[in-house]
């Protein structure tokens, strides 16, 4: 991975050239306009915001820079398929496909291989998968390394043209709202340079590819892999804008499996936002629309559906796939919250701390909807950290998709109030986790108390990394409509709080 | 999918078809063959001793008639018979197998009326037989695990535990009702555990276990399996089943049932099997039979301070004085093949009756005794069988089909269970059905099956296999292996070990889990096939062509059951887990609805302690603040 570091560097390096600092000429009639903030912005602000405030009003003219990116994208793309093609080769492979923190029962390769030959030999219909993903089967079971590294690259694309085309939107508002002078003046330091956003998309790119956790789901076949591809096409779609696709992907992704219901909120609201449409309940327009989506969602999830039932004629595997992911009856142990408290449950409560464990996935949309409903991007990245929190089976591959997404918030970092504990935490858990499960399960030494307590902490770090990129979010909108440096009545320099 | 199924279906009904027909020919043919040349052997005795019993029956019959006037009774259409085969093994150890036959020409299924008057079939199994619409029924529990490459065959295998199948009237609508109260009925009857058997260690084989009785039933939804591997087998299952004897345990053989005795054994076995035989030769109408079996195995060898001798007082504490008054026939049956000269052991009182008769494939020689005679008893009006050895025995021919099976793989995530199948026929390739039952919380990947013989991939002709549900239903694997001649074969399937709930696992749960044995039902070729030295007398014209009868026999083999560890959760803490699964998910919770519910103020120090005393005082005073 040096290696690859340093040539994405060079590359990098490469690349810089295309990136236009020079001013233009100001040609368009907005300019005069712009001229008078500009000058009071310069007089307030001091020396080491010009430049920046130079370069960002240079900017105002044209689009988000779009400068090739495909070849250290391309680069990246050949580093990551080196890597997998390695570990699929090596004896490691055998070893990752059986980590239960790479796949769970409901992604298992091996389970999904195990369906597909029961439904071979025997035409017993038995699920841990979905229909269409054993069907896949029956196209893939042979080249199986290669697909999983396409679908890789696929997630990866996607993220990536999808990053891009945000980032681009991101600016164009940005400069909108400079235009219209709409910022505190203090606020110039949290304006975001399309310097260091023209490597986000990249980075986005890297960020999945190359983290060791999609290393590992991929090698060890995990569909987890397919699901968030579909995801990243569903974000890719929605962020592209186009409501057909964005409501068919993200039926297949609620299909695969059921929590990505809570993106439906999110997809909507982005695309209203860019259909100017207000989130209004007394405007029929946004009925029509959000009508219009929901058949469109409903309409596609049905059809899926249908398929798969006509695929096999037979209900079974709805309550067999669905009924598997909402009752947890598997206990295998993950890295999730849900199998060791099930497994310790009484039975009476079984049926209600159910109830309660997986409502508290879903429940966090309609609130943070409502309270992100200006910023439906960052609102996808949160559902898809909850859902993979929250979720009965994760896995170390839906870590990574939302994990993919930090690079977009690197203007947070600034804000983030503990993420030094918080990579420390990860990093030990993830280093922690094969060595307890040694010692409970081989060794024989630990006990079950042990890798849970692992999960404990590896759940808490996710909580407090996802909750800090929210406070982070929140405080820099807060800032960006108050002003950054905030003094108090007496004068004095004030300290921000929750109240 | 569906075409390559269908493709097998031919061959396999073939093949099914070949062994029920052949393994029920070979039951009821091995049973004729031996009351046949029994019978033969000794006609001129048996036939005035029933003339006798028939007497003494119908003066009974006379008698109670003169109490009770009203009734006429019918004729007497049921019968008793107790048999006992004693047999020294090559290890030492001694082999005594009861079995009491009670054969009853009547009909529970098929009368429309209820069958109440009850004389020699036990009324409980009845009762249950026409309640719950059994066509068949056999149940038996065994302590102790049949070593038989030590011991050779047994007359009636079990595996270690409790197993009943169940074969119901196809009438029978609801099945896995009829079953479940059936166990709990059995539960009762016999003192044991059977009613842990529910629907998620019953299975349906498709293959292996056929109707040993009349009709040719082969829809196996009627059939039910279950296996108790853990079962404990002690007095209270004997009592209860001694009770079903005409005698009890007061008279015949069953006296030698002592408890103290029977379970001081390195194998015990009892059984009951039920099942509807014809009537007559002819077959016009069908009785019912009821097998109940005792099995036991003595280590009298290394208990007898070395030495080689046992005695019916030795093995039971008890000596025989008399039969079964109700019994048409009892008789002891004696091994006494290896010894034709006598050179080898001394067996007193000798008996002048020999008969010869083909047990499991194999020409057997028993020495009987015939307890409804008095002259057995002697003079001394018991009969104490004695057995003393002269010399070694040779090395015992290895029985031709074997199997045992363990689990490899270290660790508690996953395993390996490895079925080996040996076929020690040196000439002869034969088909073995081949059936596991085992939980669900072994989680099977039948796609990982292998099977190899000679180091080379042995793929079955027929594999059933039902996958299992959680908490609902046992995996079902079902196939048929060729086993090629004086072979080993290897059949591995990977398992992965499932985390249960706390409540689900046994007081033990470190101990590990039973799983119950694989059976391996199988037409062996029988010995007397492979006979190719013809040193025994027999006519020329008889010895060209193996007669068909004699070429195969069904064989049953159980192996050993598994003990499988899974891992276990801490079960001291449920609460400690519920809490602090529940704080995680508080802090997410919490932290989640801080950020949504609160909003981003300026922190404005309130004024200290003493100042807002002050101001409480002032204000009462009417001063101004400060």
């Amino acid at each position: 991975s040096l290696i690859s570091l340093t040539s994405v560097a060079f590359l990098l390096r490469g690349n810089c050239k295309h990136v236009r600092t020079k001013d233009s000429p100001p040609n368009i009639c907005g300019f005069n306009l712009i001229l008078v903030p500009d000058i009071k912005i310069c007089r307030l602000v001091n020396v080491k915001t010009v430049i920046p405030m130079v370069q960002l009003l240079n900017w105002r003219r044209g689009l988000f820079p779009q400068t090739k990116m495909a070849a250290p994208l391309t680069l990246v793309l050949i580093l990551s398929v080196t890597i997998r093609a390695v570990l699929f080769r090596s004896s490691l492979a055998e070893l990752i496909s059986e980590r239960v923190e790479v796949v769970s029962p409901l992604n298992a390769w091996k389970r999904g291989l195990f369906c597909y030959y029961v439904l071979q030999e025997n035409n017993i219909s038995l699920f841990f998968q979905t229909p269409l993903v054993i069907y896949l089967f029956h196209f893939v079971v042979d080249y199986a390394e290669i697909v999983f590294m396409i679908v890789d690259g696929i997630t990866a694309v996607a993220l990536y043209l999808a990053v891009q085309n945000y980032n681009k939107n991101v600016f164009r508002k940005q400069k909108y709202a400079l235009e219209a002078d709409r910022y505190p003046h203090d606020c110039l330091e949290l304006m975001r340079s399309p310097k260091e956003m023209h490597y986000i998309p990249l980075k986005v790119a890297m960020f999945y590819l190359l983290n060791p956790f999609t290393i590992l789901s991929c090698v060890a076949k995990s569909t987890c892999g397919l699901n968030n591809a579909v995801m990243a096409l569903f974000i890719l779609s929605t962020l592209k804008g186009s409501a057909l696709l964005s409501a068919i992907f993200l039926a297949l992704a609620t299909y695969q499996s059921i929590y990505p219901l809570t993106l439906f909120a999110p997809g909507l609201l982005f695309l209203l936002q860019r259909l100017y449409i207000p989130v209004n309940p007394c405007r029929s327009r946004f009925w029509f629309f959000t009508v219009q989506y929901s058949v469109m969602f409903i309409g596609s999830l049905l059809v899926i559906v249908c398929l798969s039932f006509f695929l096999l004629g037979s209900w079974d595997f709805i309550p067999s796939v669905y009924g598997f992911i909402l009752s947890v009856p598997d206990l295998t142990p993950n890295i999730g919250l849900f199998w060791y408290f099930f497994a310790e449950m009484f039975e009476h409560f079984r049926f209600f701390f159910i109830c309660v464990f997986q409502i508290n996935v879903f429940f966090y949309t309609i609130p943070l909807s409502v309270k992100l409903k200006e910023h439906p991007v960052f609102l996808i990245f949160m559902q898809i950290a909850i859902i993979s929190i929250f979720k009965s089976y994760p896995t170390v591959g839906d870590i990574a998709l939302y994990m993919a997404f930090l690079p977009v918030w690197s203007h947070l970092y600034r804000f983030l109030r503990n993420i030094f504990l918080v990579s420390c935490v990860l990093l030990a858990c993830t280093a922690l986790f094969p060595v307890l499960w040694h010692l409970w399960i081989y060794a024989g030494s630990a006990n079950s108390n042990f890798y849970y307590a692992i999960t404990l902490l590896f759940n808490v770090g996710q909580i407090l990394l996802v909750s800090d990129y929210f406070y982070a979010y929140l405080r820099r909108e807060h800032h960006l409509s108050q002003g950054l440096y905030l003094r108090r009545k007496d004068g004095s320099e004030a300290t921000l709080v929750l109240k | 999918m569906a075409a390559l199924s269908r493709k097998w279906d031919p061959l396999f009904v073939l093949v099914l078809g070949s062994l029920v027909f052949s393994c029920k020919g070979d039951v009821l043919k091995t049973s004729n063959d031996r009351t046949e040349s029994i019978s033969a052997t000794k006609i001129e005795e048996s036939s005035p001793q029933a003339a006798d019993l028939g007497d003494l029956r119908q003066s009974d019959e006379a008698e109670s008639n003169e109490d009770r006037k009203a009734f006429t009774p019918p004729p007497p259409n049921d019968q008793f018979q107790e048999e006992m085969v004693i047999r020294p093994l090559y290890s030492g150890d001694i082999y005594a197998s009861f079995q009491f036959r009670t054969q009853w020409d009547t009909d529970f299924l098929h009368d429309g009326k209820k069958v109440s008057h009850y004389r020699l079939f036990p009324k409980s199994l009845g009762q249950v037989l026409s309640k719950f619409s059994v066509r068949e029924l056999h149940i038996s529990f065994t302590q102790g695990y049949w070593r038989t490459m030590q011991w050779g065959q047994p007359f009636i295998p079990s595996p270690p535990g409790a197993e009943l199948w169940v074969w119901f009237h196809h009438t029978v609508t609801d099945v896995d009702g009829n079953w479940k109260e059936l166990t709990n009925v059995l539960s009762g009857i016999f003192c044991a555990s059977l009613n842990f058997i529910d629907s998620t260690n019953t299975v349906e084989p498709s293959a292996s276990f056929k109707p040993l009785g009349l009709g040719n039933a082969t829809d196996h939804r009627f059939l039910r399996y279950a296996t108790l591997p853990r079962e404990i087998v002690c007095t209270e299952n004997l009592t209860p089943w001694k009770k079903l004897l005409p005698c009890g345990s007061k008279a015949g053989l069953a006296v030698l049932m002592k408890s103290e005795k029977l379970f001081h054994s390195s194998f015990h076995s009892q059984a009951v099997h039920i099942r509807p035989v014809c009537k007559d030769w002819q077959c016009t109408s069908t009785a019912w039979e009821l097998r109940q079996t005792l099995n036991v195995v003595f280590d009298l060898y290394t208990s007898g301070q070395g030495k080689k001798e046992w005695s019916l007082f030795k093995m039971f504490s008890r000596t025989l004085t008399e039969a079964c008054p109700l019994a048409s026939s009892s008789k002891i049956y004696v091994d006494v093949t290896d010894n034709p000269g006598g050179e080898l052991f001394d067996l007193s009182p000798s008996s002048p009756l020999i008969s010869t008769a083909v047990v499991l494939g194999d020409r057997r020689t028993y020495s009987v005794y015939d307890l409804t005679k008095k002259e057995t008893f002697g003079q001394l009006r018991s009969l104490n069988l004695l057995l003393r050895w002269k010399g070694e025995s040779d090395d015992m021919l290895r029985p031709p089909l074997h199997a045992e099976r363990y689990v490899s793989g270290f660790g508690l995530q996953k395993g390996e269970i490895h079925t080996c199948l040996y076929n020690s026929h040196p000439y002869r390739a034969y088909p073995v059905l081949l059936l596991d039952s085992l939980p669900w919380y072994l989680r099977l990947y039948v796609h990982t099956l292998t099977v190899t013989s000679k180091t080379r991939e042995n793929k079955p002709s027929y594999i059933h296999y039902q996958p299992s549900k959680d908490r609902l239903r046992p995996h079902l694997l079902e196939m048929l292996v060729q086993l090629p001649p004086h072979s080993v074969t290897e059949v591995t399937v990977q398992f992965e070990r499932a985390l249960l709930k706390w409540t689900e696992y046994t007081p033990d749960p470190n101990h590990g889990f039973y799983i119950g044995s694989s059976v391996i039902s199988a037409l062996v070729p029988s010995i007397v096939a492979m006979d190719t030295n013809s040193t025994r007398d027999r006519p020329l014209f008889s010895s060209f062509f193996p007669t068909k009868e004699e070429s195969s026999y069904f064989m049953r083999v159980y192996t050993e059951p598994l003990l499988v560890n899974l891992p276990t959760p801490d079960f001291s803490m449920p609460y400690n887990v519920i809490c602090l699964t529940c704080t995680v998910v508080a802090v997410g919770y919490g932290s989640f609805y801080n950020l949504l519910t609160r909003t981003f103020q300026v922190d404005e120090p309130s004024a200290p302690l003493a100042k807002r005393l002050a101001n409480i005082i002032r204000r009462l005073r009417g001063v101004p603040l400060l």
